[in-house]
Order: structure tokens, then sequence, then C-alpha cells
């Protein structure tokens, strides 16, 4: 039943794109951030994919294979009034671009649909093809 | 005379293969759409299919030799029937190609989502008309069967 694995490499693209839309989230979220007392502030964070051969020569999955945090120096910006500013009266922030996680969150969902769209077409042929002779 | 009725539906059959073998390898495109120097693969399916009909006819013919002869491997007794199905490397591995990459992307991914999407849609259509092929003759077999 070659066809039934098609389940199990969408399924991990799928599984894979979530882990991405979930770093996304969290960047979001994190966007506005102050540095803590430690002075560092939330750096950004990115999935990195890699491919995983699935049974057959040219069937393969997808896995995230690491998370990275983007080293880029986040904002600084002068506010000595802030209650997280440091001895020079800056004030850290993360440095998430929100633009490029919007950009980043449309494109895993729309490969998440598209992932989607396989395994139900997947399924359609799949049941239809038990139904076969009948 | 059954062996002329139900050649059609072997053909058939070996197509239905290959094109479920076909829909595995663009969902793996498309699941690695996104992954950096992932390779788009495709299979170029008329040289697959007449591989795979003449591959199996000489399979048939050497599954016969074997069973006049004596027990053919993956066979405890001289009497056990032979299964002339196709073996896995028969199916896949030596007919899956490397698409061409139509528009170049700096890391090195191949991936060309609309083509894949299109060839998905394209092979899951074949595939149905394949099945629709098979279930007219089943059909057709089952009449003529019946009498009725």
């Amino acid at each position: 039943m070659s066809m039934l694995s098609i389940f199990n490499v969408s399924g991990s693209a799928v599984s894979a794109q979530s882990q991405r839309l979930n770093v996304v989230a969290s960047n979001l979220a994190n966007v506005d951030a102050v540095a803590g007392p430690d002075g560092k502030a939330y750096k950004s964070r990115q999935v990195v994919f890699q491919t995983v051969p699935m049974g057959g020569d040219a069937t393969a999955g997808v896995k995230v294979n690491n998370i990275t945090e983007s080293q880029e120096p986040g904002k600084r910006i002068h506010n000595p009034n802030h209650p997280s500013a440091d001895a020079d009266g800056y004030v850290n922030y993360s440095n998430v671009n929100p633009v490029e996680e919007m950009v980043n969150m449309i494109s895993a969902s729309r490969s998440y649909q598209n992932n989607i769209e396989v395994m139900n077409t997947a399924k359609t042929l799949l049941l239809k093809t038990l139904q076969m002779g009948q | 005379m059954l062996a002329q009725m139900t050649s059609g539906l072997d053909f058939h059959s070996k197509a239905l293969v290959l094109r479920a073998e076909r829909q595995r390898i663009i969902a793996s495109n498309i699941a690695n759409a996104d992954t950096p120097g992932y390779v788009a693969r495709d299979i170029n399916f008329k040289e697959a299919l007449s591989q795979m009909t003449g591959a199996s006819s000489a399979e048939l013919s050497r599954v016969t030799l074997q069973a006049s002869n004596s027990a053919s491997p993956g066979t405890t007794n001289p009497r056990h029937m032979a299964l002339s199905g196709l073996s896995q490397s028969e199916l896949s591995g030596a007919t899956a190609g490397y698409a061409v990459q139509s528009q170049p992307s700096v890391d090195g991914n191949s991936v060309d989502l609309d083509r894949e999407r299109a060839s998905f849609v394209d092979n899951s259509v074949r595939y149905e008309s394949t099945l629709r092929f098979i279930n007219g003759s089943a059909k057709g077999i089952l009449s003529a069967i019946q009498g009725q």
C-alpha cells in the first residue's frame, strides 16, 4: 500500500509546519519584550527543516532539525525613565522583526494547507480504491 | 479465455500502482517545499509503465520456468504457487528522476510548488480514471460470468 505512506509524509510536514507556526507565534508574542535583569532580550527563533527518508527511495518526509536563535542585535531605545533601562539609559528590546514573522506565518500556513489537501486527496483516492469492483 | 479477459485488467492495475507511486513522490515534494537543499523528484510515467510491463512479463516467464523446475524462492514446497506480484525494488528507485529547477532559489530547494500541485491534481484524476477502467472491466467480466 504505497499510498498509505502519503499520510506519514504529509503528516510529518504538517507537524513540522505547525512547529514553525508555534515558533512564529512565540516570536510575535515577544516582539515588544524588553531585556530582563540579566540584560539579555528575547532572541528571535527560526526552525530549520530537514528531509527524512521514509521507506521508499523517492519518499521523503520532513522534520524540524533544530531551532536557531537569531544573533542580530536587537533594538536599543534611549529611555532613562524606563524601569528596565541599563546604566546608559538604554532599553534593550528583542530582535524580532514583525514583518518577517508575518511573512513566515503566511508561508507556514499555506504549506500546512497544501499538505492537508494532499492528505485529503490521498484519502479520497484510497476510499475509492477500497470500493473497487463494487 | 480468462487470461485474455483479464489482461487489460492486469495492465490497468500496473498503471494504478504506478500512479499511486507517483502520487507518493509528489506528496514528498509538497511536504519538502520549505526544506533547504531538497531536490524535487518525479517519474516519467510512460517510461516507467513500459519498463514495468516489460519487467513483469519477463518475471512471469521466469516464474513459470522455475515452477516447472523446482520450488521457487520464497516457497517451502514445490507445490506452492509463486506470487507474480511486483517486487518493491521494481516499483520504485530506478525510475524516479530529478525535476529540473524552474526558478532557482538561494537555499537550493528545487520544488516548484505550482507545478507540483498541478501534477498532483493531474495524477489524482488519472488515478481515478484508471480506477474507473478497472471497475468497468471488472463489471464486464462479472456480467459475463453471471450471464445476465
